[in-house]
């Protein structure tokens, strides 16, 4: 069994462009949240609306570990894993504000969002539901006989859920392949995992069940990506499913009406200042000479005009049209997916 | 360019806060992540966070101020080297700061419709099942379910069957005997005693466009997986605006077998009927148990099949046709008659059939009309029936309170008043968990004497 330390070191050995792109898509990932905390109070957008600020580099870091044809779902704190995986951020922003260029026609809203095409299956809302469903797509794709690899993300409060235990014995008495990623961005909405469990070692619980893990250092792209690659490998070979704990931290608070009381303002901040994912990027950029600031800027720049452009398609979009209540409740066909995937 | 700062929501309910204390002053340099207020909601005080960076120029709402509605613009952010002064805001420049949020429009009535009427046959159709002349075979429901699902893997090769006890043991009701040896280990899947678990490792492989079959010991024990039921199967192609189908079957025996008491003896079928995106059957017959759980396995949306351990014993004429199915919405009027409608459904069935035979000997020809499926109802057969006995009895097993029989009632109520001469009496299991003592059970289940009490008071008799 691999049981191993957080830290991890980036290694140096990573390409211009590959650093340029994880400094692209997690900015924009950061940039998406705040447009859309912003429209949030500007009362555009309704409801609960959980943001991915600080969390970036676990997507953007898997992401970069995974092939077309893998699968991926989440729970409700799901934007930053749409746009990772190559969503378009104006159907994202137009879900979030309930209008019919929105991914689900307005009727999922920010916690529920689809994607056949990017293989994004949502998008829940259930705390840790998302954990048997991820292990049912990964066992269709064994049942088919494909290589293809499910990421399923949850966090360390859905980590204490029963059916997340139910589902690790099954993918591992059935050999799925999936890889179970813990986003521990420490609290719980406001429980801490110091305060929800003394088993604080979340990937070690695999264990019990013959599933191997590590702790991942979850504001470091590079890392995330390795240890991606590594679990990938595991699944892909027909090893089974693969734990990986990263160790993250949501800079906002749990969801848009959360005042955070439970930490201070100074853990933020030190967070922020010393361990932020896209700085340190920018960083490794800047000092391995690969772009400028002038470049960097050029990228802000480009970051912002998709996001502005993604809040104006988001407040221009109609509402959807009120037969829209009556539609998508039962399927009248074969649903997408079945034909092309016939054993 | 100048930039207004707006009160913002905070909550999903908010419309207007307290600023309770600046935590910026005029002339201070901040940046995406700055605290510039604390702001107190109708939950909480909350951090309020600024997203664009720049020099705050003015303060326009002082500290303590109460009642700042949502989206008044309370500071101004200035670029470096424009003042307070410079910043005129016509609002067509204004960059971040966006005109008051327009309020979706009133929702005007929405059509009074529900999702169970939009796919209800709006005439009766009393086709017969299959061609008169087929020759029939005798069959227990027990083999006719079997056959189903023999017949439609064979045809489909995503389809699979998972649950406890389905493969090496053959099944703990014996319905998949020897799909093991027929279809391998692939195809029927043993799975350990976690409902929530492989409920929603089925609904996930349906997703993906396998066609489960997800067989419950007993519906008791969906119980615990009736959050993926609900919440991951039926509500996700809605909640994905059609593009998420869920192609999945939960089947299993539901409702009272004998003396297993309260826990292992419910009737669910008004549970999941109450459920837009699910179908629900409960089927009664072998024939219709066969043609109904072939017709679940190809339905593109997830499918509630409700059995019972009782009747998988009984034998039923099926008939001989390689590809037998029923659709769903379509009534069976098991035994015609002209003197009052009894409806039911499952085993339901069993005790409105007895209570016929009785009735007709003291000379009341009753109508028995068998639901089949639940969600979606045949209002049309029940109307039709209605219309020409004027009376009508429902009968189930489940609990009397939210009961399948309710809901037949207010329809008709709605729909075939006048032509009612007598209130609706609907016969359901007593209002008590099942008891385990053998005349307390039988005391607690509805019985054939109670539907025949039930008519002669509508017949007035």
């Amino acid at each position: 069994m691999v049981r191993k330390p957080a830290a991890k070191q980036s290694t140096p050995n990573v390409s211009k462009d590959e650093l340029l792109r994880y400094y692209r898509d997690m900015l924009l990932i950061r940039r998406f949240e705040e447009k859309a905390g912003q429209l949030y109070g500007m009362g555009l957008i309704g409801g609960f609306c959980h943001l991915y600020i600080g969390q970036e580099a676990v997507v953007v870091g898997l992401e970069a570990a995974a092939k077309d044809g893998d699968k991926r779902i989440t729970s409700y704190r799901d934007h930053g894993h749409m746009l990772a995986c190559g969503m378009d951020a104006r159907g994202v922003m137009a879900e979030l504000t309930g209008r019919i260029g929105g991914y689900s026609k307005g009727k999922g809203g920010s916690m529920h969002m689809f994607s056949r095409e990017k293989h994004f299956y949502g998008g829940h809302g259930i705390v840790a539901a998302q954990v048997p469903l991820g292990a049912g797509l990964a066992f269709a794709d064994k049942y088919l006989g494909n290589d293809n690899v499910t990421f399923v993300y949850f966090g360390d409060g859905a980590a204490n859920q029963g059916q997340v235990y139910e589902t690790y014995n099954m993918a591992e008495l059935w050999d799925l392949p999936v890889v179970f990623v813990i986003e521990n961005n420490q609290y719980a909405m406001g429980t801490s995992v110091k305060r929800s469990t003394k088993s604080t070692t979340l990937y070690g619980r695999g264990e019990a069940f013959g599933i191997p893990g590590e702790q991942v250092d979850g504001m470091d792209v590079l890392a995330v990506k390795a240890a991606g690659e590594k679990a990938v490998a595991h699944c892909r070979a027909g090893k089974g499913p693969y734990i990986l704990e990263v160790m993250t931290y949501r800079y906002r608070g749990h969801s848009m009406s959360d005042p955070a009381k439970y930490r201070t303002r100074e853990e933020v901040q030190k967070m922020r200042d010393e361990r932020d994912a896209i700085e340190h990027v920018r960083d490794m950029l800047l000092t391995g000479q690969h772009a400028s600031e002038e470049d960097l800027k050029a990228i802000d720049k480009e970051i912002k005009d998709i996001v502005n452009d993604s809040a104006e398609f988001a407040k221009d979009s109609p509402e959807p049209p009120l037969d829209e209540l009556w539609t998508d409740i039962y399927a009248t066909d074969v649903p997408q997916g079945g034909a092309e995937q016939n054993a | 360019m100048a930039t207004e700062i707006l009160m913002p929501a905070l909550s999903p309910t908010m419309e207007e806060g307290t600023l309770a204390k600046w935590l910026v002053k005029e002339g201070d340099n901040v940046k995406s992540g700055d605290i510039l207020a604390e702001i107190e909601t109708d939950k909480a005080t909350m951090e309020f966070e600024a997203v664009d960076e720049g020099i705050v120029g003015k303060l326009l709402v002082e500290a303590g101020a109460q009642g700042v509605k949502v989206n008044t613009p309370i500071a101004l952010l200035l670029e470096e080297g424009e003042t307070a002064d410079d910043a005129k805001l016509p609002a067509s420049a204004k960059s971040a700061s966006e005109p008051q949020a327009e309020k979706p429009p009133a929702q005007s009535d929405a059509p009074a419709q529900s999702a169970v009427e939009a796919v209800a046959t709006p005439e009766p159709d009393q086709s017969p099942d299959w061609p008169e002349g087929t020759p029939t075979r005798t069959m227990t429901v027990r083999e006719a379910l079997r056959e189903a699902m023999a017949e439609e893997m064979e045809r489909d090769p995503t389809v699979f069957l998972m649950g406890e006890e389905v493969g090496e043991y053959q099944g703990a009701y014996k319905i998949s005997q020897g799909l093991l040896d027929r279809f391998g280990p692939r195809r029927v899947v043993d799975t350990p005693i976690s409902e929530y678990g492989f409920a929603g490792i089925g609904t996930g492989a349906a997703l993906a466009g396998l066609r489960p079959i997800v067989e419950f010991m007993t519906f008791n024990f969906a119980m615990q997986a009736i959050d993926h039921i609900i919440n991951s199967a039926a509500k996700t192609l809605y909640m994905s605006g059609g593009q998420m189908g869920c192609p999945i079957v939960f089947r299993g025996p539901n409702g009272a077998a004998a003396r297993v008491a309260a826990q292992h003896s419910q009737d669910y079928a008004a549970w999941y009927a109450q459920i837009p995106g699910l179908k629900v059957v409960m089927p009664y017959s072998a024939a219709d148990a066969k043609g109904l759980l072939k017709t679940a396995i190809r339905d593109p949306n997830p499918v509630i099949f409700l059995e019972n351990e009782i009747l998988y014993g009984r034998s039923f004429e099926v008939p001989d046709l390689p590809d037998f199915t029923i659709p769903f919405g379509k009534a069976s009027i098991a035994r015609p008659g002209r003197d009052v409608t009894i409806v039911s459904f499952g085993i339901g069935m069993a005790h409105a059939l007895e209570a016929a035979e009785t009735l007709a000997a003291d000379g009341i020809e009753a109508e028995v009309i068998d639901l089949r499926t639940l969600r979606p109802i045949d209002y049309a057969t029940v109307i039709a029936s209605v219309k020409k006995t004027n009376r009508c009895v429902t009968v189930e097993e489940g609990f009397p309170v939210g009961a399948i029989g309710n809901h037949i009632s207010a329809h008709l109520m709605e729909n075939a008043f006048d032509w009612l001469d007598a209130p609706v009496i609907n016969c359901t299991g007593k209002d008590v968990p099942m008891p385990y003592a053998a005349n307390l059970e039988k005391h607690a289940l509805i019985t054939a004497a109670e539907v025949v009490e039930a008519v002669k008071k509508v017949t007035y008799r």
